[in-house]
This record gives structure tokens, sequence and C-alpha cells, in this order.
């Protein structure tokens, strides 16, 4: 098991919602881990490839490999940034066969922030109070590329005094999509909203996910429907006491 | 280079009965979907996904040699083979046909590629009688519409609206009662059935080493339509094929319960060539239209060409969360939904409606569903890559292509990255209380954050961001 850990907080969380990354990091340190935040340290490049820019894609995530190459273990608060760096850096760097070595390299010490607590870390009960009842909602990359559908669940059910309440629509997703939110904003505005009736539906005070992109999305549909429903990263819920 | 059509995907958003239609049409179709697959009988469901994925890889990387035998074996049954290229020469076949045979009544079975090229229209323009005798496309075709759905051509109406088009095209009383449509319908259709000289149907399969057509269906028309007329054709893509009969049963398999959550289709027709002597029904012709219409263009491309594995059971459709709020009709092709927005780019070429792959969240739902295993969001990524090469070849989305440029330029170099995150508080002055912005100032109200604000609110940046507070953490500790 290794005792250091190095961050890498994403773009998103870095600029947006700092308190996201924050929260991860009292988690693993409570969990006894010394914790390595690389300042040079940017984003991934998954906004560029998935918008089909290939060659921006690549010159970011060779800034990644230089960034994180020596590594030994890397949590990252995101499912979708995480299924960038190991399942779509390969793709992008066929032509380069040094880079993509550097790549490959990388892949298997890349860990989503739940998956490192439940099969890294190996632990469920983070010692979280948590007195509210919660919805999780299954971001679209961590749920179908990363196959992570039980161990939030888990993390959050093992969180004293809450509740959790599934929703019917916990798979659909939740409409952001990158740039797709703005290209076609208003399919994506009415993605948000069907989400947020299945929110709705279950009663919840809070909607959790673990990726902040679909956070930054659902919050924004909440709080322009005037709906009291927050939306929280579970690293915020595994950090309240 | 069409652009989105936004005014069309608007009204369709706006349009409260239709999206309940659609969106109630699909969970029903997932539902049975999930029901079908929970069945202990399914158990094997994802050991069939992938031999129907292996089988189609194999029969499509060797598309010459299985399509050789199809034709052999078909001809060695009594039928005809015609290779059309586009869909001209497949309609002039068929009209010469009906020429040569004083034929003026065709009764056809559901086929999107007859759709695919505009089979009806095409023999209408020389005044034949074209009939859809599948019901949800009867209903189109009575209200001069496309299929909405590759499997439920109909989805999208309401009995009302059948009522309202039956009313007016075929002069009953006004009927509400579903049972008592099909019952008009069935009437109707019956007579054409009867009087047609050419019976024509689509293909769901074709058994390279039995030369046979294999159709499967629920309501009995295509069987009509292959056995009641004396001349029959079957109009199919070349990627139909599958090389035995004896892999024909994993696709059965999978093909109902993807579709309609059904273990097996209620009607599955082997059409082999005309009737043989001392046979007592049967067509007296039989041919087998093999269309290309853009096939080989998708086979010459190695990384795309899975698309051509699709069996049309329409899953990705039904999964999918654009297309269940965009409809069927808005995409630029016959095909829609996922399947639609890499199939139409594929045979087309991507300059034609650029913005089609980009038509996607990237859910994955699509590829999660695909029985036959096509990887829909990767082919969507990649068409989006081919899209920015090929506008960079035409000189066009320099806007874009700059932003991205600068962008990785920023993300390259942390302490500009910084600054510019710390320059985004100045910027947007409504977000100094912390609370979600609703809308900002005039001159900042354009481009993505525009598009943003039109649907939700936007994030406040963040005061300080994760790495001042972590050094400032580190200076505490
Ligand atoms: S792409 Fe797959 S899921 Fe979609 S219609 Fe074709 S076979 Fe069905």
């Amino acid at each position: 098991m290794p005792k250091r850990v190095s961050l890498f907080v994403t773009c998103v969380v870095d600029q947006l919602f700092p308190r996201a990354g924050m929260a991860m990091a009292d988690v693993l340190e409570r969990l006894g881990y010394q914790l390595d935040f690389p300042e040079a340290q940017t984003c991934c490049g998954q906004p560029a490839f998935n918008s089909g820019f290939w060659d921006q894609a690549r010159e970011v995530a060779a800034h990644f490999l230089d960034v994180f190459e020596d590594a030994e273990c890397i949590v990252v608060p995101s499912g979708s940034c995480t299924a960038m760096i190991t399942h779509h850096f390969a793709g992008i760097m066929e032509a380069d066969p040094a880079l993509l070595a550097r790549a490959r390299r990388i892949e298997s010490r890349v860990y989503e922030f739940s998956r490192f607590l439940t099969e890294v870390a190996g632990v469920e009960d983070v010692g979280a109070r948590f007195p509210h009842t919660v919805t999780y909602h299954d971001s679209c990359h961590a749920l179908r590329e990363l196959k992570i559908k039980s161990g939030p669940r888990q993390l959050l059910s093992a969180v004293s005094g809450l509740t959790l309440k599934e929703m019917d629509a916990a798979e659909e997703c939740c409409g952001f999509g990158g740039t797709f939110s703005v290209k076609f904003d208003e399919v994506s505005g009415a993605m948000a909203r069907t989400k947020i009736e299945s929110i709705h539906r279950t009663g919840a005070e809070y909607v959790v996910s673990i990726d902040s992109s679909c956070l930054m999305q659902l919050q924004g549909a909440l709080s322009r429907a005037g709906s009291p429903v927050r939306a929280l990263h579970l690293s915020e819920v595994l950090a309240s006491r | 280079m069409n652009p989105i059509p936004e005014q069309k995907i608007h009204d369709t958003l706006a349009n409260a009965n239709l999206q309940l239609a659609i969106y109630d049409a699909t969970a029903r179709l997932m539902h049975k979907r999930r029901t079908a697959l929970d069945n202990p009988l399914a158990a094997d469901f994802e050991a069939w996904r992938e031999q129907a994925n292996r089988i189609k890889r194999h029969t499509i990387e060797n598309l010459d040699h299985y399509l050789e035998q199809l034709e052999q074996n078909l001809v060695h049954n009594g039928g005809k083979v015609i290779w059309a290229r586009d869909a001209t020469e497949a309609a002039d076949f068929i009209l010469k046909l009906a020429k040569d045979n004083n034929a003026l009544r065709l009764v056809k079975s559901k086929s999107m590629t007859t759709e695919e090229i505009d089979l009806n229209e095409r023999l209408e323009h020389h005044r034949l009688d074209v009939v859809e005798t599948d019901l949800g496309e009867y209903i189109l075709q009575l209200a001069h519409q496309r299929p909405y759905h590759i499997v439920a051509p109909a989805l999208h109406m309401t009995r009302y609206q059948v009522a309202d088009i039956f009313t007016e095209r075929l002069g009953v009383a006004r009927e509400v009662v579903i049972e008592k449509q099909t019952m008009i319908a069935r009437a109707k259709l019956r007579e054409k059935f009867l009087t047609a000289d050419i019976g024509i149907t689509g293909a769901n399969f074709l058994i390279a080493d039995s030369g046979a057509v294999v159709v499967v269906e629920n309501e009995g028309n295509a069987r009509l339509s292959s056995s009641a007329p004396r001349i029959q054709i079957a109009v199919a893509g070349l990627e139909k094929l599958i090389p035995r009969a004896q892999d024909l049963a994993i696709f059965l398999k999978i093909l109902g319960r993807s579709a309609t959550g059904q273990p097996l289709t209620v009607y599955t027709s082997f059409l082999a060539g005309p009737r043989r002597a001392g046979e007592i029904d049967g067509p007296e012709q039989f041919y087998l239209v093999l269309v290309d219409n853009g096939r080989t263009r998708v086979l010459a491309d190695r990384d795309k060409r899975q698309a051509l594995y699709c069996i049309r059971c329409g899953a990705c459709l039904n999964h999918c969360p654009v297309y269940r709020k965009i409809g069927g009709h808005n995409y630029p092709w016959v095909y829609s939904g996922p399947i639609g927005a890499i199939l139409s780019p594929l045979f087309h070429g991507v300059t034609e409606d650029p913005w089609l792959p980009s038509a996607s969240s990237l859910c994955g739902a699509c590829g999660e569903v695909c029985p036959v295993k096509i990887e829909i969001p990767k082919i969507l990524l990649e068409l989006r890559n081919d899209v920015v090469k090929a506008k960079q070849r035409e000189g066009s989305g320099k806007l874009e292509r700059w932003a991205f440029r600068i962008w990785a330029f920023f993300m390259r170099h942390p302490k500009l990255y910084e600054m510019a995150g710390m320059a985004a508080p100045a910027i947007l002055p409504e977000a100094s209380g912390g609370a979600w912005i609703q809308s900002v100032a005039l001159p900042l109200r354009i481009g993505p954050l525009a598009r943003w604000l039109s649907q939700r609110d936007l994030p406040p940046p963040a005061a300080r961001s994760f790495r001042q507070q972590w050094r400032e953490r580190r200076r505490q500790a």
C-alpha cells in the first residue's frame, strides 16, 4: 500500500470547486497518507480531446505526463478525468511511440478518489458523519468507462446519520458533456431538468457525485429552478464530521 | 456544411406532448429490454454479444468472400442477385422489372434500406402504387413522414393523431381505439396484398451458406408481402450478411431482446428463392437487390467499419438521452439516434453535417447496450477529430481552433494558467457574493457563457483556487 499519494485535483476543482479538493485531501490525510500536490499540474486535456482537437489534447496530456511521471500513486476527484488518462491518453498518442509508452506506464497508477478508498486503501467507513438524506448520481464516465458503481454507494452508506435514497434515473446522463453543454445548450438544459425531476422524486436534500463537472451542471440547474437541493462532491460528504 | 438545426430542435423541445410521447415510448422499450435481460433465459447475454460481435467482425473483414458465396447459393435456389451501387440503380431495376411484368401495385414491408434509398418516392414518381404494410410505416406513408425510429417508425404519434390521419386520408369515421385502428388498416391492406404484383421486403440477415434472406417482424405483413404477390424482391444493404445458418440463432436471440424485449420476434421468415417445381405456393420470381450506397466507403475505414455490424435493433436510440429529447426528425438522414450520428457522416462524409458527431454528451449508454458491441462513443470521438481536420483543410472553424490552441498553451504553462484563473473573479463581479450566478453584464452575454446561462446558473469562480489554498495549508502545517 502506498504511503505517499499525489493529488491531481483537475482544473475544474482547482478553479471552481476547491472545497471538493480540500475535502479529498482531508479524507486522505485522516487515513494517514502523505500528500503531494505537484504545482505544475493543470488539466488532463479532456476538453480538447472531446471536441476533436487531438493535437492540443496531446500537448496537454504530455504536460500531465511530465508532471506526474514519477508519482507512485495519483488520486483524482473525477471519474471522467481519470478515464481520460487511463482510457484515452493511449489512443491519441499512437503515432508517438515514446509518448505512448509513457502513457501506458502511468495508467495503472491513476485512481479515481472513491476507487482509491475502496480498492487501494481498503476502507468503507472513513469516520464521517452527515445526518442528511442523499441520492447518488452515477457520472457516465465513472460508471461506463471505469465501471464504478457500488464503491461510492458503500462509502456513503457507511457515513453515520446518512440515508441513501436511490433515484429512478441514477444512471441517466446529467446532460453536461463538456462543450456539448454550450453547443447544444437547450438539449443539455432539458437533460438536466429531466435529471433533477428524478432527484426531486427521492426527496433527498443532497445529490452526490464523484465528478465536479456533473455537479456544476446539476447545481446550475437546481439553482436556476429555485430548488433547495444541493449538489455535493463525495469528498465533501466523506470529510464531514 | 449544414449548421445545427437549432430552430427545429427548439421546436421539438418546446412541444410538451411530443416530449412526453418520445420519453414514454423509449422508457417502455428500455424497460422491456431490461426485463428480458433479467430473465434467467438471457443469463448468457454478455457472451452472446461477444459472439455476435466476433461473427460480424469476421463477416465484414471477409465480405467479398461471403458475398460471392451468397450469390452462388441464391442463384442455385433459383433467385437472382442485383448489385446496386446506389439508390438510382436500385430503383431503376425495380422500375424496369415492374414495367416488364406490367406490374402496377407493390406492397412493401418495413425496411430501413428502402427508406435510405427513397424507394417509395422514386417508384411513385413513375406512377406505381407502392403501399407500406407495416402499421407504423403505413401511418407514416399516409402522413407523408419519414420514420421517427428505426424499429418503431411512428413512435412519436399518439392514437389521436393516427385517428386524424386515418379520417383525413382514408375517409373513415374517426376512431381512437388502437385495436380498431388496426382493423381499419388491416381491411385496407388486405385488399392491397391480394391485388399486388410485386412484394418488397427488407432483410434482417442474409445467410451466405444457404442463399437465404431472413426477415423478422411482429405483424405478419412481411410474410404476406413475400408470399402473396407473384414477384418478390428483397432489398438489403450488403452488410446484412452472416456466414452460416447456424450463426443465425445468436442474432435472433439478441435482436428481439434488444429491440422490444422479446425473446424472439413473432415471425421469422426465411426467403430462399422462388417456388420450385412441385411446390404449391411462393413467388414465381425472386430477386435480391444488394445495395452499396456508400457501404464500401465505410468498409475502407479500418477504424470505423464496425459501424456496419449494426443489426438495427434501435436500443441505442431508446437509451440515448439526446435522442430522447430531440427525437428522430432532427437528424439529417433516415437513421437517427447514436447509430444515425455515426452512419450519416460515414456514408456522406463528415463535412455535410459537421455538428452531428458533437450532438452527444458522450454518456456512453449506446455503446453499453449495443448487442453487437459497436463502440459508438469511440467512433463519435474519432469523427469529431475528422471534423476538426476537415475544417482545418477547408480553412473554416478558425475561432474554435484558435481558442483550443490558446487554451492548450495556457495549460502547458502553469503560471499563465494560474494567472488566468485569478482574473476570472475580476471579470465576473457578480461572483463576489459566492452565490451562483444567474446572469452577467451585457458585454459578457455572448458565446459559451451566454449559452450556459440560457439554461442554468453559473458557479462563482472560487475566491482562492485549490492551489492557493493548498500553499496556505502547507505554510500553516
Ligand atoms: S448500433 Fe447497435 S444498438 Fe444501435 S441499432 Fe445498431 S445494433 Fe442496435
